[in-house]
């Protein structure tokens, strides 16, 4: 099954990545890469990435034909999404396993969602 | 999909023995690996432009060599030593007899036990199956540079390794991690449903040809029999587990007129010997299982006492959640729906919350003369369904309540 490893942030986390000093602040990036670095090699990893500013999120409206696009940050937005992981493991508890090594889990923001998939089964 | 005949069909069935001419030859499977796929996507370019080569395997080796030394060159130059070696190695005959021991130690070597189950997917795939990283990874629905790097990564951790049948004491093992790959890469295939992956079909088509090659290998292997009678059992289905609008047909309302009777006739000729003689294994029981379906006119007229007597054995050799539910369904059939339902009640805790419990509970409800508790099941189902046509499907059930 694939599942989708959501990274949210919030006022409290995003604040501590921006408080953190330099070497810490490398430490922490290092657990990212040591992370993708093993589901690579377990085969588990279909891709991971951060997601840009959200200052840099669009939002798109069509309304009678026209397109119009709202600039972001969006003020009534709590939590928004910086990054993702996607993958692929035999069984919940797996992925489970692998959310908790995610240092955003720390503030309650890492969530995960299974995929539909699209392929069938005969029962 | 039968590509037998075409330019890919050839280059597919020759890419292991070129891969074994090559590596043989130089020793180094990691380079070796990657020059072969290079002189694949060569001949792949080339001959159906030019024709075939008078003799493609030769020209195949040839050209997967000479790419090796390119390979090597570009390398490092602290390989330069090894390479002027390999230059003056007086090339071996190009179009050696082929030789199954040869083809079944590369499988094993893709299916190491270093390498996880992926990674051996991938490898064989590619170093036996001659697919291209592009394909593999569309299969897969994974992108292309993530199965790149998995093989990659695959063959470095190999590196090495000896290309030589392992042991006695260790080939049942490791020849059972071939056969769970190539089951792996079959239900891949056979869970794709025709309208929304039609690609992953030929996954199916796939792991039947290289059952077929590691059948030819070890003839008398049961279980590698078992394998290929279940492959062909199971997809002898297919034309009838999807309906016109692209909708999944279950089991039970199959056409089964359309169902396949040669790949019928050829598995249950395969599963009856290989029960016969063989001393009967997880893959033998469940190709049996699909053998008493297949021969089936319909569900009412299964012989239900038989598949819950398979299950039985196989919940002994091969326990798992999925075994005890559907071994559940088997004695629901043979006693009746309360017997399943007592049953399902103090089934396998790893069973919890899995969506096909409630479809079966939904089921076992519905025959048994509950229509609402039915529904809610059916509904609860859906809700917990990961794939999109099997959510379609409860949803009919429980709307047809």
């Amino acid at each position: 099954v694939k599942y989708l490893i959501l990274l949210l942030h919030n006022s409290a986390s995003r604040e501590m990545f921006t408080s953190l000093p330099p070497e810490e602040r490398a430490a922490g990036l290092a657990v990212y890469e040591a992370l993708t670095e093993e589901l690579v090699d377990s085969g588990e990893l279909v891709m991971s990435s951060p997601l840009a500013d959200e200052s840099l999120a669009r939002r798109v409206t069509v309304a009678e034909g026209r397109t119009s696009t709202t600039d972001g940050p969006f003020a009534e937005v709590k939590e928004h999404l910086a990054g993702f992981y996607l993958v692929e493991c035999k069984t919940e508890a797996r992925v489970l396993e692998i959310a908790a090594r995610i240092p955003e889990a720390e503030f309650g923001v890492v969530e995960v969602r299974p995929l539909m998939d699209m392929s069938g089964f005969e029962g | 999909v039968s590509r037998v005949g075409s330019v890919e069909g050839l280059l597919r069935e020759l890419a292991p023995q070129v891969l074994v001419a090559v590596v043989r030859r130089y020793g180094d499977f990691d380079l070796c690996e990657d020059a072969v796929q290079e002189a694949l996507l060569a001949a792949a370019l080339q001959w159906p432009a030019d024709g075939l080569p008078d003799n493609p395997k030769g020209w195949l080796v040839t050209t997967a060599a000479r790419r090796r030394i390119e390979l090597w060159r570009n390398e490092s130059a602290r390989r330069r030593r090894e390479e002027n070696d390999a230059l003056r190695t007086p090339p071996a005959d190009p179009d050696p007899p082929p030789q199954t021991d040869d083809t079944l130690a590369l499988l094993l070597l893709c299916c190491h036990p270093a390498l996880t189950r992926p990674s051996q997917v991938a490898l064989t795939l590619r170093a036996v199956g001659g697919l291209t990283t592009a394909e593999i990874a569309r299969a897969f629905l994974v992108p292309e540079p993530t199965i790149a790097q998995r093989i990659s990564r695959a063959k470095s951790r190999i590196k090495g390794t000896a290309f030589s049948m392992p042991d006695d004491a260790e080939l049942p093992s490791r020849i059972a991690a071939v056969l769970q790959v190539l089951y792996l890469v079959f239900n891949e295939g056979s869970t794709a449903s025709s309208g929304t992956a039609l690609h992953r079909v030929e996954l199916t088509a796939e792991a039947l040809r290289l059952t077929r090659i590691l059948r030819a290998a070890i003839p008398d292997d049961g279980e590698v029999a078992g394998l290929l009678a279940l492959m062909l059992l199971t997809d002898a289905r297919r034309p009838a587990r999807t309906d016109a609008a692209g909708e999944l047909v279950p089991l039970a309302e199959q056409d089964r007129t359309r169902w396949d009777p040669g790949a019928i006739a050829e598995g249950v000729g395969l599963v009856t010997r290989a029960l016969s003689e063989a001393p009967s294994g997880p893959y033998q029981l469940q190709a049996a299982i699909a053998a008493v379906h297949d021969e089936a006119p319909c569900t009412q007229d299964t012989d239900w006492p038989q598949i819950l007597g398979l299950y039985e054995l196989l919940a002994v050799l091969a326990p798992g959640p999925m075994v005890t539910l559907n071994r559940v369904v088997a004695a629901a059939m043979v006693h009746g729906p309360r017997t399943g339902l007592d049953a399902l009640a103090q089934a396998d805790p790893a069973l919890a919350g899995h969506h096909r419990v409630d479809a079966v509970r939904a089921h076992l409800l519905e025959l048994a003369g509950d229509p609402q508790g039915a529904k809610e099941a059916y509904e609860e189902a859906a809700r917990r369904a990961l794939s999109v046509p099997e959510q379609h499907h409860l949803r009919r059930r429980a709307a047809a309540l």
